[in-house]
């Protein structure tokens, strides 16, 4: 669902709401992932990310948002030289990502604490975004809301229980998608709050002994 | 938000509703927000807005490749022609001020893009300041245009990667064009001719920036969407109806963005990118900007 103030916004460091706000919340959702900064990252840049993104800072919007800088924050000016000063190995390249691809996409590998993800990610325009990959699994995730992600054991009940654990703390569902890449294997699900689930609440998921791992992204959009 | 700009019209005529009260009664409700919350955010952007426009109207800023900067002073200060000194140099002065900024990664506000971020400031603060027009007023037309935009967005598209700069100056033009309606007094069917007759002038627009930054001709291309938006808001005030709908006007925007060849959605493959000089700049350029020290 379009928002009026996606439309009307966002308030963003120029020149690109593709390039450079849409690169930043790719960026943004990333660090979520791997809660934190992370220290190595491959940015692979396709379509029009990798024909036109350094003229629009999109390297330097992908580096800020891995740091935590938001869309308008003017660090981003200066995101390669805050990545090297604090030591991360951030490396850009060029890529061809499959032919169904968004024009401007991006594949991410990062490592953070001995966590290593690998994320596909596209910038919709308007600042929009969508990840559609996180380790092989299909998603959807646009940081429009508090975002639970997690990778659970595929098994009868989960999805029930999880939704107990958010009720039982007050959390609002807002959507809920279970992806998995077979019948019996691991299942991802992407769980769209109203509002902030909390350390608890994520916390009391960490505890089931078939989540395997759960991460809480704040909302990056509107 | 609605999907159609015939049924937010419908339901603005049909309650007697202006059609900013329309998008942000819908707006409150699909996204749990009071209508207060959403007009203080859009304050906010006013802000960010007319602070962009004095920013770039200082006249010293350069873009990262040095191709653009300056420009919107010249304008601001020229007499020399014939529109010097009125309500259209100084909306033209405007929109070029903010793109101004955008290119030199300023902070700004992507109404809808940045790339066509200096239609709508310069058309709205222009107006109001000509008018004097209070703020209230202008904030309800940001709603009126972020309506326009959202059907624009779920309709065709608001990214010129995919479909061209009509869907970035072009929308802009059209949500310009539709909210300052609104904020003359026009009727919410007025906005929707206004709309039209605005973007049916930027179909098939192409997107062909030198070396793909969003710098040259966009901060022209912001310019000249402005004068036509004020085209379109003149026209549709004066009773022009325009025979297609608003809404397939948006459609076949859309459709042809999706038929564009791919030089000319963003990729610098084609257009002005692709001229003899537009290939020189773009390289020598491109190669300032690599060896810069940053």
């Amino acid at each position: 669902m379009v928002s009026l103030l996606d439309i009307i916004g966002p308030v963003m460091v120029g020149p690109s709401s593709s390039h450079t706000a849409g690169a930043c919340r790719i960026g943004l959702l990333v660090r979520g992932l791997v809660g934190g900064t992370p220290e190595k990252a491959r940015i692979e840049l396709h379509g029009s990310f990798a024909r036109t993104g350094e003229g629009h800072g999109t390297d330097k919007a992908l580096a800020g948002g891995l740091l935590g800088f938001r869309p308008d924050d003017e660090r981003l000016r200066d995101a390669l030289d805050i990545m090297e000063r604090e030591g991360l190995d951030y490396q850009f390249e060029k890529t061809t990502l499959a032919d169904d691809s968004h024009p401007n996409t991006c594949r991410l590998t990062v490592e953070r604490a001995g966590q290593t993800t690998t994320v596909i990610g596209s910038s919709l325009g308007a600042g929009r975004i969508r990840l559609s990959e996180i380790d092989g699994y299909p998603v959807e995730l646009t940081g429009h809301l508090p975002t639970i992600v997690l990778v659970a054991a595929d098994q009868p009940g989960s999805v029930a229980r999880i939704a107990g654990i958010l009720a039982e703390k007050r959390v609002n569902l807002a959507t809920m998608r279970l992806t998995r890449k077979e019948r019996g294997g691991d299942a991802f699900m992407v769980i769209e709050c109203d509002e902030p689930p909390g350390d608890i609440a994520r916390e009391a998921i960490d505890d089931l002994d078939w989540v395997k791992w759960v991460r809480t992204l704040d909302k990056v959009g509107g | 938000m609605y999907k159609s700009l015939a049924d937010a019209i419908r339901d603005a005529e049909a309650s007697g509703r202006t059609l900013s009260a329309t998008a942000l009664a819908l707006e409150s409700k699909d996204q749990g927000r009071t209508v207060d919350d959403i007009r203080s955010a859009l304050r906010r952007a006013l802000e960010v807005m007319r602070s962009a426009v004095e920013r770039g109207l200082e006249g010293d800023l350069r873009s990262a490749s040095g191709l653009v900067g300056g420009d919107a002073a010249l304008v601001a200060k020229s007499s020399a022609g014939p529109m010097s000194n009125t309500l259209f140099s100084d909306v033209l002065a405007r929109a070029l001020a903010v793109q101004e900024v955008n290119a030199a990664m300023g902070v700004i506000v992507a109404a809808p893009t940045a790339g066509g971020a200096g239609v709508l400031p310069a058309v709205l603060t222009g107006l109001a300041r000509n008018r004097k027009i209070g703020d209230e007023a202008v904030i309800d037309a940001l709603a009126t245009a972020g309506l326009i935009g959202a059907v624009v967005a779920e309709r065709a598209s608001l990214s010129g990667a995919e479909g061209g700069c009509q869907a970035e100056t072009g929308a802009a033009a059209g949500m310009a064009a539709g909210a300052a309606t609104e904020m003359l007094g026009g009727t919410p069917s007025q906005v929707g001719h206004a709309v039209a007759l605005t973007m049916q002038g930027l179909l098939g627009l192409v997107c062909d920036p030198l070396g793909g930054l969003v710098e040259l001709p966009c901060v022209f291309r912001n310019a000249t969407g402005a004068a036509l938006a004020l085209a379109g808001i003149e026209m549709a005030l004066a009773g022009i109806t325009f025979a297609i709908p608003v809404d397939e006007v948006i459609d076949v925007m859309g459709e042809i963005g999706r038929n564009m060849d791919v030089r000319y959605r963003e990729t610098a493959g084609g257009g002005l990118a692709a001229t003899p000089t537009g290939r020189r700049l773009a390289k020598e350029r491109l190669v300032q900007i690599r060896t810069a020290p940053r």
